[in-house]
């Protein structure tokens, strides 16, 4: 019985449901408090990670085949820990941000994003612990349910149509994942992780279940050219909504890729498939930057950059697919550098969703020809927003220099060196929208601007610096989460001598 | 303890310029004694640092970031040359600042950022590898871009833009040739006479293309033609930010940066003999000589002033570009004598435009009556900028020459010859005007009874800086010159 592992799911859950019933007035009090000890607890996990290794738990006395499994290693950890520090700034920022939202239909919003938010924190904690394609197909589908749920709180039309695209997409992405559980289980007769590891062969009905699961899994991650239903879902919803989306749900789908390709179907990708993927990528940067730089609209412009982000995470896959080195020193440190892409995007995304929820508070619109003047009016928030450009353009010392680097490293080490024009490129271009974005805000007022109408709370502006310091701050400490990530050698490299 | 020096120059005004971010706008007094306590504080640790390399101690700080990746700074007499200049200067222009700016908006955020550029560009030199010089030469970028469009105008924002797009480039190829450099030997610190050299001799064609990808990236801050159209472009800035991207910051990092990677990285035997030199020597001398022409026609005082950068900085690419410790010193030596000079330049740039509004060269006219000190500083720093001996100029030009017949170069000699003639044709005009034409401008030519021609916070740095420049020329021959430190590391460059 390890009762921070049961207790991190059970958490969330139980404060779902709680929050459903107390009056209105307690919910977001109550809900803080389940994400302070939502929180605790997966750090709690994180901390018997680092102390004991590779965590196991049966749920109910089950094992495998039959019983849920729960397990952590390195990679569960490192996921947990960005949950939980994404997820406790973002309750915090919401417990703020609802306050106006008081009255008809904004009122039954706030009421709803509480339980919503909450399922959706326990489901995720659920997706980094289990072990098994089935259980992963559940998390995955109240994952989707939880998110539409979220977008569509408001219930403006723009959210409705946003939220129904998203519906058909998540719909369609877990259906085909689920084409490939059923394949797997008809072959080899168990859903488990860790015996699949093991059965799996390289024949034609494995590789075609790894494709369809894929194809699914990059629906839900939304890799261009699946991407289409992500900027209007993110960009509709409110700040906090768009926040934990962009920063925690497409990653969700990510980590079961990652977790498939080195293990299941570590021995049944193809070169071509890495190839494929890669170029997906290149074109989410391209596509993405592109797009972000036509946007006149703040949240546009940060959902597009989220598409062309989510594309740094495709260049492992070429380089796991193809030839090996020795130990796979390249490959391990791709691997590395990708999760560590997801980290410091998660933060400084989330940050940077939360202050355009600031901005639209104090400037009463998202367009960004509005938000003239707000670097005297919010300096605090446009230096938050710089922060995490940083962080996302790449440049040290931020977490996603690191990002940056280990990936560069590993695509010119192992000899893919033509993936360098699309990392390096795509800093270019997120430095290119970022600074569109800033340069609004040191704009000088004119005379016929309309006042700045709203006030921040300031405990909504730190919880976004907080965010964007975050994501610097794992630049500077790299080592030791790096040390983390890889217990229990989640890749399944040894990584020679680097 | 000789551990956390190279910290405490870098951290001085790192510390400083974070401090003055929260500082509310109006504490102008509490503001004002922070930047110069910081800049004192920085040139009491170079002092403390200079003095104890002298009695032979050495001065490194290591971190371990990431796996094979160090975080290292240290203090090396290459290094010294540019901490020295820098924190000289950043002394002399936070005064400056501080006088230029009296009722400006966003002072506090403006300092803040004055602040970190200095730590950039003091980091950029006390970078031990690639890799920690990577890191301070993209701080550098963020932390002037706010600088360039502090005025917040449209032109300024525009050329805010111009100016990352270039550097920006610029730095995501050097972030390239570092990381190839990386993935090829592993994390190398920058050695004197170079470290390539002893590397396997296979991966030479490899090196060959990251030496260019490297000197590509850095000469958009070196100004290097065609990759210099931000600088004078960049002159929206208020005057003592343009007078500290000339002289000491963004220049000045590009610049040493090529002088790094060919000294302390490849080797200058190793890149003369690969090819590598002949090159950059190419365009280094177009640049000087173009950047010449585009001066002459320039009617903005500013913009001719960017221009002669343009030409001014690719001196010291030059004597990075031949080889010889004659060619080495005179390129070394200019990376000081430049910046002594255009910040006086510059200094004077801010007075005329700042006291009675001049900004063209067609309205200076008489105008060393109005502010002799100002035209008396002015004419010194354009003097040493045409070669004029004794000041600071001559001595750079004079070892240029002697080392591009050194190392058989002759047509080098050419280019300098041209550009003398050209630095004359576009500062002599304005000396004369200045001196000898009458006024004729719309501002008032009569000096100010009983007070100074200008705040003296404005007209003291300058005065000093002159004074610098002529200084560094007459006692060129002392111990404590810039010269004999640039002949100290020119010695070491060349130890087999």
């Amino acid at each position: 019985m390890n009762a921070a592992l049961q207790g991190s799911l059970l958490a969330p859950f139980a404060g779902a449901l709680l929050v459903l019933l107390v009056p209105e007035k307690l919910k977001a009090r109550i809900t803080l408090v389940v994400s302070l000890v939502t929180a605790g607890l997966a750090l709690g996990v994180v901390r018997e990670v680092m102390r004991d290794g590779v965590v196991h738990e049966r749920a109910g006395g089950w094992g495998a085949p039959l019983g849920i499994d729960l397990a952590a290693d390195g990679l569960s950890a490192i996921h947990l820990l960005m949950t939980a520090v994404v997820g406790l700034l973002l309750s915090l920022y919401a417990f703020y941000y609802f306050r106006s939202y008081d009255d008809g239909r904004k009122a039954r919003a706030r009421s709803l994003f509480w339980p919503f938010w909450l399922m959706l924190w326990g489901s995720m904690h659920a997706l980094f612990l289990s072990g098994d394609l089935f259980n992963l197909y559940v998390v995955l589908e109240l994952i989707g349910l939880a998110a539409i749920g979220l977008v569509i709180l408001t219930g403006s039309r723009e959210v409705l149509g946003a939220g129904m695209r998203y519906l058909m997409v998540a719909m369609a992405g877990s259906m085909s994942y689920l084409l490939g559980v059923v394949l797997l289980y008809g072959m080899y007769g168990t859903l488990d992780l860790g015996s699949l590891n093991a059965l799996a062969e390289a024949n034609p009905l494995t590789r075609a279940a790894c494709v369809v699961m894929t194809v699914g899994l990059l629906m839900k991650t939304a890799v261009f050219p699946l991407h289409f239903w992500l900027p209007p879902a993110h960009a509709s919803a409110t700040a906090p909504v768009s926040a934990l989306l962009s920063a925690l749900v497409v990653k969700g789908s990510f980590y079961i890729l990652l977790r498939l390709w080195f293990g299941v179907f570590a021995d049944v990708v193809t070169p071509a498939m890495g190839w494929l993927l890669g170029a997906m990528g290149a074109g989410a940067i391209l596509w993405g930057s592109y797009q972000a730089l036509r946007q006149a609209r703040l949240k546009m412009l940060i959902a597009h950059s989220t598409v062309a982000q989510l594309g740094y995470l495709m260049f492992l896959f070429p380089i796991v697919a193809g030839a090996m080195d020795a130990g796979g020193a390249y490959q391990l440190e791709a691997a590395k550098g990708t999760v560590y892409h997801v980290l410091s995007h998660a933060l400084a995304k989330a940050s940077l969703f939360l202050s355009a929820g600031l901005v639209m508070t104090a400037a009463g619109s998202d367009r960004l020809r509005d938000m003239r003047g707000l670097a005297e009016r919010l300096p605090l928030t446009i230096f938050t927003m710089a922060l995490a450009g940083v962080s996302l353009m790449g440049l040290p010392p931020s977490g996603g220099f690191i990002a940056k680097w280990l990936i560069a490293h590993a695509v010119l080490g192992s000899g893919q060196w033509w993936w360098i024009v699309f990392v390096v490129g795509g800093g270019l271009l997120t430095a290119g929208y970022m600074f569109l974005m800033l340069r609004s805000a040191f704009l000088e007022r004119q005379d016929g601007d309309p006042d700045l109408p709203g006030r921040v709370s300031p405990a909504m502006e730190y919880a976004a610096l907080a965010l964007a310091l975050a994501g610097v701050l794992i630049g500077i400490r790299a080592a030791g989460l790096l040390d983390i990530m890889m217990i229990g050698n989640p890749f399944g490299f040894t990584g020679g001598g680097l | 303890m000789n551990a956390w020096l190279p910290i405490a120059v870098v951290a001085s005004s790192l510390v400083t310029g974070i401090v003055i971010f929260f500082l509310p706008e109006h504490r102008r007094g509490v503001r004002s004694l922070l930047n110069i306590a910081g800049a004192l504080l920085k040139l009491f640790f170079v002092g403390w640092m200079a003095v104890g390399m002298i009695r032979g101690e050495t001065y490194e700080s290591r971190f371990s970031i990431i796996l094979g990746f160090d975080f290292l700074l240290k203090a090396d007499p290459l290094a010294m040359l540019l901490v020295g200049l820098s924190s000289v200067l950043w002394l002399l222009t936070t005064i400056y600042a501080i006088g230029y700016l009296e009722g400006w908006k966003n002072r506090s955020r403006f300092f803040g950022f004055f602040s970190f550029c200095v730590t950039a560009s003091v980091g950029v030199a006390l970078a031990g590898n690639p890799i920690t010089f990577f890191i301070f030469y993209e701080f550098l970028t963020l932390s002037t871009y706010p600088l360039v469009v502090h005025r917040g105008t449209d032109e300024a924002l525009r050329a805010g833009r111009t100016y990352l797009w270039y550097t920006m480039a610029g730095g995501a190829l050097v972030f390239v040739g570092t990381v190839w450099l990386h993935v090829l030997v592993g994390s190398v610190d920058f050695t004197e006479a170079g470290v390539l050299r002893f590397m396997d001799a296979s991966l030479y064609p490899q090196f060959s293309i990251i030496f260019f990808i490297l000197i590509a990236g850095l000469g958009v801050k070196a100004a290097l033609v065609p990759l210099h159209g931000w600088l004078p472009v960049a002159m929206v800035a208020p005057a003592p930010v343009s007078a500290l991207l000339h002289a000491v910051a963004v220049v000045k990092a590009g610049a040493f940066g090529i002088v790094r990677v060919v000294y302390d990285l490849y080797g200058v035997a190793f890149a003369d003999a690969r090819g590598l030199l002949t090159p950059l020597m190419l365009a280094a001398g177009f640049t000087i000589v173009y950047g010449s022409v585009r001066a002459l026609t320039q009617d903005d005082l500013k913009r001719r002033l960017a221009f002669s950068t343009v030409s001014q900085v690719s001196y010291i690419a030059l004597g990075v570009s031949m080889l010889g410790p004659l060619a080495t010193i005179g390129g070394l030596v200019h990376l000081v004598h430049q910046g002594l000079m255009k910040i006086t330049l510059f200094f004077c740039a801010g007075i005329f435009a700042e006291t009675v509004h001049v900004k063209k060269i067609s309205a200076m006219n008489g105008i060393g009556r109005r502010f002799p000190w100002t035209m008396g500083a002015f004419t010194i720093g354009a003097l040493g900028m045409i070669g004029v001996p004794p000041v600071a100029g001559f001595v750079s030009k004079w070892h240029l020459g002697l080392g591009a017949l050194g190392s058989g170069n002759g047509l080098v000699i050419l280019v300098l010859l041209a550009s003398t003639a050209l630095n004359a044709g576009y500062f002599l005009p304005i000396l004369y005007r200045a001196w000898f034409r009458d006024p004729d401008g719309p501002w008032d030519e009569h000096m100010p009874v009983r007070r100074a021609e200008a705040p003296l916070l404005l007209l003291v740095p300058c005065i000093i800086t002159a004074a610098l420049s002529l200084a560094a020329g007459l006692l060129a021959g002392s111990e404590w010159s810039p010269l004999a430190l640039a002949r100290i590391i020119a010695s070491r460059e060349y130890v087999p």
